[in-house]
């Protein structure tokens, strides 16, 4: 098969793309989906499992309450309807990180279904449309030994610890994207981005897509451009972070155009992301293997949310992420561009956090946008994981404000803060930062400075305020910029008038 | 009249893992065709009226609350298994692929 790869402005000159995208979402739910083993994670291998989760013989599941909860206001969250009557069914297949020989899903009745999500891309609104959300359980996780890479391929057998079997997944499926053409890489990442914002402020996922907790697979097809008719499609699997996402539809844009170009035809399969080289590789074949021969589950009864219920849940609902940003920006004040960084920067949040704990939302920007994410950057580390709280910056703030640290001083408390040497108060002390307004300290410095720059001093007995300014940086100098420099410009204009 | 062919039949057994001979196909699949008659009779019977069931019971939302239960002990959960290998079921080599 040819691999040429058509550069990506070339392939857009020839071909729409249209993708699709498959999101698995593991809620935090406090046991699994069937039984009432604990889904969290690191504990010891098989140390979190049943004779439900197991398969074992003469065991019955029970759906988990509080994950049937999560899917609905997921599903409210993402303009969904919910089903009134719906039903898990059973899709067979062989492979050990099922014990069952199955795994519980849904198929032709999810809870969800009708959905949508409008995300921005570079100032242009696209509706995302979803077809369905439904309620199925993580496999168990197999360690493949032998063979050289550690892949399946030439394994010569493999482990499986069944800890993660059965943890309660919600699968959000999305119609067809169409008409994205040059954006449907970023409208790729933006969806994704604006799900797991979504997700995250319901509180039902950890959504860490490098742990796992959400995982991609990316559909995408290429038609002849103006044509209506869908090309065939490729899967993309376990695309597992947000630029990920833009770099899979990118490269399979590239990869399905230069296929087209050569007369081929694509094959539909699977394909696997690779995160080192930003490539995909073919996977399995999509054919009879996927003949699931689903059926509903006998060992479950159906599920019928109640409409007082589904009401009740959606008045649980959080503001939807785009209205609150559009919320805070207005109260903020902040203009479109100091948004649209402070959201790219992760930083969102944390000033939300940091105004509630008092400070200014220009203060909050300042500090959480340039010592801080200097240091996040410096450290490889996302911004919530820096080492200050937003308490803790409110703090800082709160003692620029009353003039007891300069804003030169609060850089070293922050230094502080990030080497890790205690409390802000502690820093302040340990280091000696606090500003010097006690007119005696200041006093001996600015006499100091008057005696050392006579010529000035003359000058502001003559009535040039704006000669101060020379002083003012003497004593600052002289206090190692601890001074108090509205205070000192007073004593200055005080003993020379 | 629905009806299922030998080749069906075969694909199904595959699917299923069962390893049937010709002469198992030859003897199972028109046992399978005469049940699926006998299926088919019974549709026949059920009217407009009468909604497709998948369960006998009258019941939904069959939940329990998201409390944590006692598990088996790695040991227990491991006591089955042909062969164990750090802590893990060891299981033959896997052709196809990952799920």
């Amino acid at each position: 098969m040819t691999e040429t790869l058509v550069p990506f402005d070339e392939v857009l000159e020839r071909y729409d793309p249209a993708f699709g995208l498959e999101v698995h979402v593991e809620l935090n739910t406090n046991t699994k989906m069937f039984c009432g083993c604990p889904a969290t994670f690191g504990g010891e291998p098989n140390s979190q499992v049943c004779p439900t989760c197991l398969g074992l013989p003469g065991s019955m599941p029970v759906v988990n309450a509080k994950a049937v909860e999560s899917a609905i206001r997921i599903g409210l969250a993402l303009n969904g309807s919910i089903a009134e009557w719906c039903r898990f069914a059973r899709k067979n297949y062989f492979y050990p990180d099922m014990p069952k020989n199955f795994q519980t899903s849904q198929y032709d009745e999810p809870i969800v279904y009708d959905g949508y999500l409008d995300v921005e891309v570079e100032g242009e609104t696209f509706r995302v449309e979803i077809e369905r959300a439904h309620m199925e359980e993580d496999t168990g996780k197999t360690t493949h030994i032998g063979g050289a890479t550690g892949r399946i391929h030439g394994a010569d057998y493999s482990l499986v610890d069944y800890n993660r079997a059965g943890i309660p997944l919600i699968e959000i499926v999305t119609r067809p994207i169409l008409g994205t053409g040059a954006k449907a890489p970023l409208v790729a990442k933006a969806y994704v981005a604006a799900l797991r914002e979504i997700l995250l402020g319901l509180g039902v996922s950890d959504v860490r897509m490098d742990q796992g907790s959400m995982r991609c697979d990316v559909n995408l097809s290429l038609s002849p451009k103006g044509s209506d008719k869908l090309g065939t499609r490729t899967e993309t699997k376990n695309v597992n972070s947000l630029r990920s996402v833009e770099r899979a539809v990118r490269f399979e844009m590239s990869r399905h155009a230069g296929i087209l170009d050569a007369g081929e035809a694509i094959f539909q399969e699977t394909r696997h992301f690779h995160e080192d080289t930003g490539t995909t590789s073919a996977g399995r074949p999509k054919s009879d293997a996927d003949d699931y021969r689903y059926f509903p589950e006998p060992d479950l009864v159906p599920v019928a949310p109640s409409r007082e219920w589904v009401e009740e849940l959606r008045a649980t609902l959080p503001e939807p992420p785009a209205e609150k940003r559009a919320r805070l920006q207005a109260e903020w004040g902040y203009s479109d561009l100091e948004m649209r960084d402070v959201w790219a920067a992760g930083a969102l949040t944390l000033i939300e956090a940091t105004v509630a704990e008092g400070a200014s939302a220009q203060a909050a920007r300042k500090w959480w946008m340039a010592e801080l994410s200097r240091a996040a950057n410096d450290r490889g580390v996302e911004l919530a994981e820096v080492g200050v709280t937003p308490a803790q910056v409110a703090e800082v703030q709160k003692l620029v404000d009353g003039g007891s640290l300069t804003d030169k001083l609060a850089r070293q408390v922050f230094e502080g803060l990030l080497a890790g040497e205690g409390s802000v108060a502690e820093i302040i002390d340990a280091r000696g930062l606090a500003v010097v307004s006690d007119d005696g300290a200041l006093g001996a410095a600015v006499d100091e400075a008057i005696d050392a720059q006579p010529a000035v001093a003359e000058k502001i007995r003559g009535g040039n305020q704006a000669a101060a300014g020379a002083l003012i940086g003497a004593v600052m100098k002289a206090t190692g910029g601890k001074a108090d420099a509205k205070r000192v410009r007073e004593l200055i204009l005080e003993k020379l008038a | 009249m629905p009806e299922i062919t030998r080749d069906e039949v075969a694909h199904l057994a595959d699917l299923a893992r069962i390893d049937l001979s010709d002469a198992e196909l030859d003897h199972l699949a028109p046992q399978l065709q005469v049940i699926l008659e006998s299926v088919a009779s019974i549709q026949g019977l059920a009217g407009d009226d009468v909604p497709a069931t998948s369960h006998p019971l009258p019941l939904t939302n069959v939940f329990r609350e998201d409390v944590v239960t006692p598990c088996l002990t790695p040991e227990q959960a491991l006591s089955g298994a042909p062969s164990v290998e750090e802590q893990r079921f060891a299981v033959p080599r896997i052709l196809g692929d990952e799920q």
